[in-house]
């Protein structure tokens, strides 16, 4: 992936017609033009920085000024304090930390049942399991909350957790990748007197990495952005909220509060931004894997 | 958590291997073939299950069990406490016999074919744009995908800053002496608003995925029609796109599907207003059920909005062969 990747500048600049004297100029009218837009396209979340610095008397005005005139790192302890932000930063942690953990066991061990143990039933679990990444998360919302009432899991972590830790998704896209594996690995293994337990664990997972991760990373990603059900299913926000939720309610009863309400909108893109940042060098090839498996 | 659920795993594979290799003459006797043979015919289901029955187990309790619930309770009128009582079709016909649901379905089918075109032109256009760039792909790349990934919520509220009265387009505005459109709270342009804003949050996922995309097109394709003369236009419209088209296919019918369903966006913007111009059938299945705690509605809803969704993605499937190219 990574030679193909370190090749592509090459092979495009050879791909364009004979060098011409104004290609040069035309790249880099076309550089700086492009630099201009992803700069006007990460405005608002620069405005969303600004803001969270400006004194609450200069957040808005004619004309509008991005900086105000002094950096008030203040707003942040007051945003944090107004509402126990601190809390739902450990709640997302936890929710999204350990949903990441169930679903990466379930769907890898899922996987390699689909992808190397033969099984009666497998074809049709499988494909059940494919017809079900059909059905909208909306479909299931009321027959879930009922089903929160009946287990006593209303306004608990359970409910947050374990609802969308099962989804197809991840079993798809490890089986994908379990299948591309060449069975020479698994006979060798064999021979080696190891078990099937063995084979997933030191032989599947191990080249699986890239996948997992990428797995991982949006799996986690998606639980801390996850506004719908933690809206419905959360009763007392201050105690088991989300950091969405908190930031919901915070915008709710501060509205008028821009400056702080956008202090407490920063703290919530933190962990997600960095790990796409940390993620940044296989983003592309795991969207490819992520995104496409499903073809 | 995955320290637990491996463990009863992890005890039972190694009891049952001695059991396996009692079975067995060998590795090397019956030979790779004559294993494979005897694991085929025998199964391994009790493997199997170990294996699978998490996800399995998980799927059904949550996934399928409340798929058929949902269709019961559809039948029903449900509310939040009191008696409920069968209904038949009753629920699905009141959706579909009132203006105020009309409205909704409206609403979404209209926020679908202004965000869906949009989002494919803006994301695809940057992501051609940015594959002829040589230093820095990567970086823009990352940038114009980080919206996709930071919560929507704290993406709506900067949005709302943006366009409410007094807000930074209005302050610009206000320079040259004139005033902003009340972009929220005007009929006209409150659904635009929503649609503005969803794109510059969402198109960045399928700018990764073309940029995938572009990235696997082999070099020497483009290399033979720029000497055989091609334009830059030539080589997207006959090169890239038929390339990228399972790309698109899979980047259009993913982002129809989220899109029928999107909720924050109204729900924290305009709050579905004014009146229900922007009342989406999401925000309107939420209400049902937590609002007003009708729970048969807001399932009958959610079916109506899965046929929709199933019925727009089986065209989008029947139409694919005429544009989209899997010889490569």
């Amino acid at each position: 992936m990574s030679d193909q990747r370190a090749e592509l500048p090459r092979a495009t600049r050879a791909g364009e017609p004979p060098r011409r004297g104004g290609r040069r100029v035309r790249h880099a009218v076309s550089a700086a033009l492009l630099w201009t837009v992803a700069l006007i396209f990460l405005l608002p979340l620069v405005y969303t920085v600004a803001t969270s610095l400006k004194p609450a008397g200069e957040v808005f005005g004619s004309p509008p000024t991005l900086w105000g005139s002094e950096l008030r790192w203040r707003n942040y302890a007051e945003a944090m304090n107004y509402l126990p932000f601190e809390r739902f930063i450990l709640n997302g942690l936890l929710v999204a930390g350990v949903g990441t953990a169930v679903v990466l066991v379930s769907s890898s061990l899922a996987a390699y049942a689909f992808a190397r143990l033969r099984w009666r039933g497998r074809d049709s679990v499988f494909l059940t399991f494919l017809v079900t990444l059909m059905i909208p998360q909306e479909v299931l919302v009321v027959p879930m909350f009922i089903l929160m009432l009946q287990f006593g899991w209303v306004d608990s972590y359970q409910a947050l957790i374990l609802p969308w830790a099962f989804t197809a998704f991840g079993a798809f896209l490890l089986r994908q990748f379990f299948l591309t594996v060449p069975r020479e690995l698994d006979d060798a293994a064999t021979i080696d007197g190891a078990g099937r337990f063995r084979i997933f664990w030191s032989v599947m997972l191990p080249l699986a990495r890239p996948s997992i991760a990428v797995l991982a990373v949006f799996t986690f990603i998606t639980y801390w952005n996850s506004f719908l059900w933690p809206l419905i299913i959360t009763t007392s926000v201050e105690t088991k909220g989300t950091v969405p939720l908190g930031l919901s309610l915070f915008f709710s009863q501060q509205g008028s509060q821009w400056n702080l309400v956008m202090a407490a909108s920063v703290v919530s893109m933190v962990p997600t931004v960095a790990l796409v940042l940390l993620l940044r060098r296989h983003l592309v090839s795991g969207i490819a894997t992520a995104g496409l498996g499903g073809r | 958590m995955s320290v637990e659920s491996d463990r009863p795993l992890r005890d039972p594979v190694p009891a049952r291997r001695p059991a396996a290799g009692g079975r067995r003459p060998g590795p090397g006797a019956g030979g790779r073939a004559g294993a494979a043979a005897r694991r085929k015919r025998r199964g391994e289901f009790g493997t199997a299950a170990l294996f699978a029955s998490p996800a399995v187990i998980g799927l059904t309790l949550f996934t399928l069990f409340p798929i058929a619930m949902s269709l019961v309770i559809s039948f029903f009128d449900w509310p939040g406490f009191g008696e409920r009582s069968v209904v038949g079709f009753a629920n699905y016909a009141d959706l579909l016999a009132g203006d105020h649901f009309h409205r909704v379905v409206l609403n979404t089918l209209l926020f679908t074919v202004l965000y869906l075109p949009l989002n494919i032109v803006v994301s695809l256009g940057l992501a051609v744009w940015i594959a002829t760039m040589g230093r820095g792909r990567q970086t823009l790349r990352v940038l114009f995908f980080i919206p996709v990934i930071t919560p929507i919520v704290a993406n709506v509220l900067v949005w709302r800053m943006i366009y409410q009265p007094n807000g930074a387009i209005d302050g610009l505005f206000g320079v040259f002496g004139a005033t902003a459109p009340n972009f929220l709270g005007d009929e006209n342009w409150a659904m635009l608003a929503l649609v503005a804003m969803s794109v510059w949050q969402g198109f960045g996922y399928n700018m990764l995925i073309f940029s995938a995309a572009i990235d696997n097109i082999p070099a020497t394709l483009n290399e033979a029609a720029g000497l055989d003369g091609a334009g830059p236009w030539a080589r997207f419209r006959h090169i890239t796109v038929p390339m990228i088209s399972p790309a698109m296919f899979f980047a259009s019918t993913m982002t129809l599907i989220t899109t029928f369903q999107v909720f924050a966006q109204p729900y924290l913007l305009t709050g579905g207003g004014p009146g229900v111009a922007t009342e989406t059938l999401v925000l309107f299945i939420y209400r049902q059920g937590f609002s007003s705690y009708a729970l048969g509605a807001a399932s009958a809803a959610g079916w109506i909005l899965f046929i929709l969704i199933f019925l727009v993605t089986a065209v989008q499937f029947a139409v694919q062969r005429k544009w989209v190219n899997y010889d490569v």
